[in-house]
């Protein structure tokens, strides 16, 4: 049976509680008669030899690029990047998808005789991944021939002796990216696809710059203008990206661009309710849902956080392709909107969203009240195509605990974003005049290349991510969270959806139309 | 006329320590050393000293530290029992001494409004010739406060020959130890004046250059006081206040602090300011001043761990026995100052008296806000428990109010 598409149900009496992601727990909510929830739709099919098509992806490139064997020669520097711990979400199972493109590189790179070949991690301004991270993503094999060696590096974006200024684009913008990777003869890049935001000249441009090539298209102008950013032909943070990645082509650097497609086959087994439609639940969904809410009541947040964070998602890869990048990162939109696409008819006044405990910033960590801004307000109010799911003036409500809490050895400098610069302001260009301090300040320097802290500005890019939603609604409301973080990001605490909801409407008006984006697993939203 | 009385009774002050260590500060005044009594009127020590009728009397950390028998021990020698407590005072002069003496600024007569400096020092004493710092008029550095012609005592309001602010029956003071409260000062300005004293000996103390960055660890009675007197008297670069309660904070902000924050948050705040690294808990660099209002463990604790190598910690917040690593004081070649009560200071070749100082410092700063519940002499319990629970309370600074018609001027 072939996968459904996405479904836009409209809520009627009969229509059973919409379950909503609370963090680290689940909320069921019955929503007011006539409004929307957007359901993802299923998981499409994987491929059946995943090894076989990666194969093929390297032996048939898109665009205008040779087979990588014809690009591999006894001699030459080749370097293979792949994305950080950001990608996938929840991290898959093993093997993760860069484990078996990276390994497929290795053997026809072994087979031409290269012996030149650095990895490195294009983990930008993220946090370095630990050694169990590390192994995770290339597989012990690879990790243990390569890092005894110092082969396995992860991107350090403040080492001056391993970045390398290839020039200005026509807009002005610096393009420093790291020095092995711009100087070999091949640079081979890992992608996973999970959204439409990754992948394309972005990898590179990004995921190897520094903070002073960055700073260029990571600011509140550039993501007030990118409508949205999960739309690279209406985002001016592609845009940016797009000519930095032609300048880094025209400065010679060969990129040999490779990107997997994931499904949506987000949750392992006693999970799997968070993947149905709740009206379909079975008796042993729902025995689930049961017995992990009343499990998850009794367990204390410290060891809530350990178990979702030990979840590993069963993602299987659909598709592979290599080559050229603009060649393959289109095919591999193209694919990412065939898995996550749900029509919608229109915008909605209020738009409810249910966090989870994850987002591209806190694997293996605390979801601080800026993540969980940018996880309702970046990622997932921009999950959008054509026009935002809300309209203009209208509301976020999101439903997460937000503690105030941090992870000090994760985001040091989002301590200090949090107690000092949203304390004055939460106008997103306003907290800019912070960033040149907190992206300099020697502490965060420090942690970010020595230990496992995001780097000192990171703080601002999250708040940044939150710029276009920023500016177009009137209102954002938290439901269940600690009210004086709420307070802090400068939005409306809730005790309860109800109370939220009278509150929006306050905001909208009477009688609003509702929209909830019934996510994870992801889903996209083309609203006409 | 009823008082209240602090009497050496080893049994109260047990008592004292033990509830309030249960309890909290101040929750040990039914059981303690003070006692509301009737009482006479002090006598006259000798020429040259007045009759004082308090109008405010505050109730001070140190006040709190001696009801719940936690003073250290260092004090037994220079206190007189019994004595009435109560050394932040502004009152009237009821009636002219025998040989017409006044104030420094001449006599003072009958119904004038003063506040009291309440350190006893060699000419309260009748000591002749003073000792070298009373000789420089630095009171507070007096080396024979046990002595002379009265008890031993710090201050009034620790000395038995002298009265105390928490009595009806008055004080006595020494003519030199009176300022005449300006028209343009309230009452609770006025009695805000000694801790201010405090706060601007203190700030003066830390030797504050121009661009410091300081820290003051409090948000207290001191650490507001003293948060103003740097704003008004240094011109630091940052002024960053480390203070428990929200209203404490906002306080600190009014008063001139760049950035006032919870404790936690100070370490950080410091840090971001000095660009700091960090290593075992301590800045590498750090504030230039630090300013301890608090005078715990914790606190000198966290003062040596944010001030800069060779920079200096200021302790204004009375200390007592505490348990402390100075290694990082010996690393750092940091000094420690303390910085008890007031006298003169020394700006160039001018000097000031600091009560001088402080009344501009109150003035302009409106510290008469910082007074936030007055309480009648009978209410004593509730007083004293509320100041030991100011912060929780969301009060700063409580006082006994003995002639409440009197009360003059904006509260």
């Amino acid at each position: 049976m072939s996968p459904r598409p996405g479904f836009v149900l409209e809520v009627d009496r009969s229509t059973p509680p919409t379950l909503f992601w609370h963090g680290e727990s689940f909320r069921l909510e019955r929503l007011p008669t006539g409004s929307r929830v957007l359901y993802p739709p299923e998981p499409i099919e994987a491929a059946a030899d995943p090894v076989g098509a990666i194969r093929h992806a390297l032996l048939h490139p898109l665009g205008d690029a040779e087979p990588l064997p014809a690009l591999l020669r006894p001699g030459m520097r080749l370097t293979i990047a792949f994305d950080d711990v950001s990608l996938p979400l929840p991290p898959m199972r093993s093997p993760d998808a860069r484990q078996l493109v990276i390994e497929q590189v290795l053997d026809l790179a072994a087979e031409a005789g290269v012996d030149d070949v650095v990895l490195i991690c294009a983990l930008a301004l993220h946090r370095r991944l630990t050694e169990a991270e590390l192994r995770h993503a290339v597989g012990d094999r690879v990790y243990d021939a390569f890092e005894p060696h110092g082969l396995l590096q992860q991107h350090d974006a403040e080492d001056p002796d391993n970045l390398i200024h290839l020039g200005l684009t026509d807009h002005g913008e610096d393009v420093e990216i790291n020095k092995r990777a711009a100087t070999s003869d091949l640079l081979v890049y890992v992608n996973i696809n999970l959204v439409a935001m990754d992948g394309g000249h972005k990898s590179v441009a990004t995921g190897l710059a520094s903070y002073r090539s960055l700073r260029h298209h990571h600011n509140a102008k550039t993501m007030q203008h990118s409508r949205s950013f999960m739309d690279q032909h209406r985002s001016e943070l592609h845009s940016s990206n797009w000519r930095m990645g032609r300048l880094i082509a025209d400065a010679g650097v060969k990129v040999f661009q490779i990107e997997t497609n994931l499904n949506t086959d987000t949750f392992p087994p006693q999970l799997r309710f968070l993947e149905r439609r709740e009206w379909e639940w079975s008796g042993r969904d729902r025995a689930a849902f049961l017995a992990t809410s009343a499990a998850l009541a009794r367990t204390p947040d410290r060891l809530a956080r350990s178990i979702f964070h030990s979840v590993r998602s069963p993602y299987r890869i659909t598709s592979v392709q290599a080559g050229e990048v603009e060649a393959v990162h289109a095919r591999t939109t193209e694919n990412v909107y065939a898995q996550q696409l749900v029509a919608v008819d229109g915008q909605t006044d209020i738009l409810t969203l249910g966090l989870p405990y994850i987002c591209p910033y806190n694997v293996n960590s605390i979801m601080n009240p800026i993540l969980v801004a940018c996880l309702g307000l970046g990622y997932f109010f921009n999950m959008y195509r054509g026009r935002p799911l809300v309209r203009e003036g209208g509301v976020v409500i999101m439903s997460h605990p937000t503690p105030w809490a941090f992870h000090p050895g994760h985001h040091p400098s989002y301590i200090d974003f949090f107690e000092q610069v949203l304390a004055e302001t939460t106008d997103p260009a306003e907290v800019g005049k912070y960033e040149e301090a907190y992206a300099t300040d020697p502490w965060y320097v420090h942690l970010y290349r020595t230990g496992n802290a995001y780097h000192g500005v990171h703080p601002f890019y999250m708040w940044y991510w939150c710029a276009h939603a920023l500016e177009h609604l009137g209102g954002v409301i938290i439901v269940g969270g600690d009210r004086a973080a709420v307070r802090r990001l400068g939005f409306t605490p809730a005790s309860t959806m109800a109370d939220a909801l009278e509150m929006a409407g306050d905001i909208v008006g009477r009688d609003p139309s509702l929209t909830h984006l019934h996510s994870p697993p992801l889903l996209m939203a083309d609203v006409s | 006329m009823k008082g209240l009385v602090v009497e050496r009774s080893l049994p109260r002050f047990a008592a004292a320590r033990l509830l309030s260590s249960l309890g909290g500060s101040g929750t040990s005044a039914a059981v303690g050393p003070l006692r509301l009594t009737d009482l006479d009127a002090p006598a006259l020590p000798a020429p040259g000293w007045h009759r004082v009728r308090p109008l405010l009397a505050g109730i001070c950390g140190s006040d709190l530290a001696t009801l719940d028998g936690r003073s250290s021990r260092y004090f037994e020698d220079v206190v007189s029992f019994p004595f009435v407590p109560g050394h932040e005072v502004v009152g009237v002069v009821e009636e002219d001494p025998a040989d017409q003496a006044g104030a420094d600024d001449g006599p003072l007569a009958p119904g004038t409004r003063v506040v009291v400096e309440p350190v006893l020092g060699c000419t309260a004493r009748g000591i002749e010739p003073p000792c070298p710092a009373c000789a420089e008029r630095r009171v507070g550095g007096c080396e024979r406060v046990a002595f002379g012609h009265i008890a031993p005592g710090l201050q009034i309001g620790f000395c038995a020959d002298t009265g105390g602010g928490w009595s009806h029956a008055g004080l006595v003071a020494h003519g030199t130890q009176l300022h005449r409260v300006p028209d343009s000062l309230s009452d609770d300005d006025a009695v805000m004046v000694e801790p201010t004293a405090c706060a601007v000996h203190a700030a003066l103390a830390g030797g504050v250059e121009p661009g410091d960055t300081v820290a003051v660890l409090g948000g207290g009675t001191v650490g507001l006081t003293t948060t103003a007197a740097l704003r008004q008297l240094a011109t630091p670069g940052a002024l960053l206040v480390g203070a428990k309660y929200p209203h404490q904070r906002e306080l600190a902000g009014e008063l001139g602090a760049d950035l006032a924050v919870t404790p936690a948050q100070l370490a950080r705040a410091v840090r971001r300011r000095s660009r700091s690294l960090t290593t075992s808990g301590h800045l590498t660099g750090g504030a230039d001043v630090v300013v301890d209002c608090v005078g715990s463990a914790d606190s000198l604790a966290q003062s040596l761990a944010i001030v800069r190598p060779r920079g200096r910690v200021v302790l204004v917040g009375m200390p007592g026995r505490v348990s402390l690593d100075l290694a990082p004081l010996w690393h750092r070649e940091v000094s420690l100052a303390g910085a008890y009560a007031y006298g003169t200071e020394r700006s160039g070749r001018s000097v000031r008296r600091t009560f001088d100082i402080a009344m501009e410092v109150v003035a302009a700063a409106r510290l008469g806000r910082l007074v936030s519940a007055r309480y009648p002499l009978e209410r004593f319990e509730e007083a004293v428990a509320h100041a030991g629970a100011a912060g929780r309370r969301g009060a700063v600074k409580v006082v006994f109010e003995m002639h409440p018609h009197r009360r003059k001027g904006p509260s």
